[in-house]
């Protein structure tokens, strides 16, 4: 088991250095004229080499990424914002925000599974009845319409029915109402069409119908038996989603004006601020990375089942 | 219950059915009847024919077209389908009928003063913009470029996702290789390589079909891969290649066949996806060139005029026009799929 976890993590550090690499590199090929952040034509060419040079963008290639990765593994240090805001190190820029986004995320997570799977867990036991195509109206809705035409609706329209503030204001706590609404809507969908799914299929298995037989309710089964193993893939996507939600929004946090990091990596990539894109993408990665490995430790623990280290059957 | 795919189900069921009818019915008549009116008259012999002794039962199951019938049978799918095409059809016939604006204009009134955020009236059915574009004609327009972004993104997926995942699902030997690089694909937020391509080739109709699909197809693939698995080592697959049939047929008769309503599905739900994608990479400021009337071009150019009530129509119509695209081809995909799932066949 030790053995999996260290070999998977060495691969882990494999994709990491890949991905970085690749992020740094394309950073690279991007047009020069966006380091001097739109006052081109007031600089003389002079001007602009002295800015690169003090960027080391002048150097090769290869001793750019070499030059990056010493500092990173040596150091530590993954530099100093270049634009955004000059000259602060990049984690003390990135940390508070990701601190907002977490708070929003958190909540909303919460608020996506418990309303999300008794969604599903109603939905599946009132199957073909109203409850079930007013659930499936809300999902086909959800899935299809793009994620920026109804969060304009809320927006326009909840915040003047509620009487709700339009815009975040960090003092006044009713102004998280609406943010916390856009976020968990996708998920509810997500989940409760998920635990519809699994709740149907698991309806006619035979453990299910043993459950019946002697004499169980369906409440009882649907909770006792489904739910619980519902709950393994669960705890699986589990960790990335609680992990993932310091990354934000960006459409809910621009539209609300939230000071979270979902839309600082957009920001950087436009403004070219190259240690920040890094710092940000490497930061992704190992959230990514460590979720997917947390999750499949959880499921493990959840399911003795399961065995990471067997080797997959043939089919 | 599971019910298998076997071919004599749906006469034994039917022959069951009508057998246990009848005996329900001879049960009922023969509680209400009175016992001295039974007599002998009322039974036959039944005989022995050689004939029927011989007879199997068979069905005439079609794949294609119970599909068919499942789908054709719910109103809900066949109105959807007829508003679709009707709305398809619409889009490319639109510019050839009478009294069309151009969607490129601007119009100026007689003193030659623009005509800008017109109120939708008779001459300008769904209004003008702020500089005075016809929003009618521009939605249309709009429509054509957003479905052939569509098109083309979700078309070429398939073709790079089947044939590439084809390769990593049946070939062993390259099972380890396709699975790291998609390690490292789905490693870089898809966000990032999406902007960092647009930067690096420029906003245009084609820089935004080819991002699409770069960061696509390997989704496409993994999806397909996993579909192979299924079906790779089943007894008729072993059979085949015992019989020395070479992998590409393998894949393209055996397997293929089998995975068409969800590949079908998928180029559904690929057209909603693309037209959302387009949307939001207007949203981030890296969408098609604002010369363009595109989807994503107008939902952009009416949020900034939202906050003004009197204006709010150059949000909303193009909003309800995305809106009844995406919608009828994700609940269109979704009608589909169910239909041909063989489950859902009688």
């Amino acid at each position: 088991m030790v053995r999996y976890i260290l070999g998977r993590l060495g691969r882990a550090l494999i994709t990491i250095f890949l991905v970085l690499s690749i992020v740094f590199l394309l950073m690279r090929l991007l047009p020069v004229d966006g380091y001097f952040e739109g006052r081109t034509d007031l600089m003389s060419d002079t001007v602009k080499n002295v800015i690169l040079k003090d960027l080391g963008l002048l150097d090769p290639w290869y001793k750019q990424l070499f030059d990056f990765w010493r500092k990173l593994l040596l150091e530590g240090d993954l530099g100093k914002s270049i634009v955004i805001r000059k000259n602060v190190p990049v984690a003390r820029l990135i940390w508070p925000k990701a601190m907002v986004s977490f708070e929003f995320g958190i909540i909303a997570l919460a608020i996506q599974q418990l309303v999300g799977l008794t969604a599903g867990v109603l939905m599946a036991r009132h199957k073909g009845r109203l409850a079930d195509k007013l659930g499936n109206l809300y999902i086909l809705l959800i899935n299809a319409l793009p994620a920026a035409v109804y969060f304009l609706a809320i927006q326009l329209y909840l915040s003047s029915v509620l009487k709700l503030p339009m815009l975040y204001d960090p003092i006044n706590t009713s102004s998280r109402i609406l943010p916390i609404i856009c976020l968990s809507l996708g998920g509810i969908a997500s989940n409760a069409m998920w635990m519809r799914r699994y709740m149907v299929d698991q309806m006619n298995m035979d453990y299910i119908r043993l459950a019946r037989a002697k004499g169980m309710t369906s409440g009882q089964v649907a909770f006792r038996h489904v739910m619980r193993n519902a709950f393994i893939p669960m705890a699986q996507s589990l960790p990335t989603a609680v992990l993932f939600t310091i990354s934000g929004s960006l459409y809910v946090e621009s539209l609300f004006s939230i000071p979270g990091l979902g839309g600082l990596l957009i920001q950087s990539i436009q403004r070219q601020d190259n240690t920040m894109v890094q710092a940000m993408v490497l930061l992704y990665s190992v959230i990514s990375i460590s979720g997917l490995l947390l999750g499949d430790i959880a499921m493990m623990i959840c399911d003795p089942r399961i065995k990471l280290t067997k080797k997959g059957e043939s089919r | 219950m599971k019910i298998d795919r076997q071919p004599y189900r749906p006469f034994f069921r039917r022959f069951k059915d009508y057998k246990l009818d009848k005996m329900q019915q001879a049960f009922r008549d023969a509680e209400q009847a009175d016992p001295a009116e039974i007599s002998d008259d009322l039974f036959e012999f039944a005989g022995h024919d050689i004939m029927d002794a011989e007879r199997i039962g068979y069905s005439n199951y079609s794949y294609w077209r119970s599909t068919f019938q499942v789908f054709f049978k719910k109103k809900v799918s066949v109105f959807l389908l007829a508003f679709l095409v009707a709305l398809l059809a619409f889009t490319f016939i639109q510019p050839l009928l009478p009294n069309q604006k151009d969607p490129y204009r601007v119009y100026n009134d007689e003193a030659g003063k623009t005509l800008m955020n017109v109120q939708p009236n008779e001459e300008f059915w769904f209004g003008t913009n702020n500089i005075g574009q016809d929003i009618w004609s521009r939605i249309w327009s709009g429509t054509r470029t957003s479905l052939f972004i569509g098109l083309c993104v979700a078309m070429s997926n398939n073709i790079i996702g089947i044939v590439l995942g084809s390769i990593w699902g049946y070939a062993r030997k390259w099972d380890k290789l396709f699975t790291e690089v998609y390690n490292l694909f789905d490693n870089i937020p898809y966000t990032v390589l999406r902007m960092l391509l647009m930067y690096i080739m420029r906003p245009s109709l084609k820089t935004m079909i080819i991002v699409m699909v770069l960061t696509g197809w390997i989704g496409m693939s993994k999806y397909i891969r996993n579909l192979i698995l299924i079906y790779r080592d089943r007894e008729f697959n072993l059979a085949s290649r015992c019989l020395g049939t070479p992998s590409r047929r393998i894949i393209i008769k055996n397997i293929l066949p089998q995975l068409i309503s969800v590949i079908m599905l998928q180029t559904a739900l690929a057209i909603p996806e693309a037209i959302g994608a387009e949307v939001f990479l207007t949203y981030i400021g890296l969408g098609l060139p604002v010369s363009i009337p595109s989807l994503g071009n107008l939902i952009n150019e009416g949020r900034r005029v939202m906050l003004v009530a009197s204006q709010r129509y150059q949000l909303l119509y193009p909003v309800l026009v995305v809106s009844a695209i995406t919608i009828s081809f994700y609940a269109l995909g979704n009608a589909f799929a169910d239909a041909s799932d063989p489950r859902n066949h009688r």
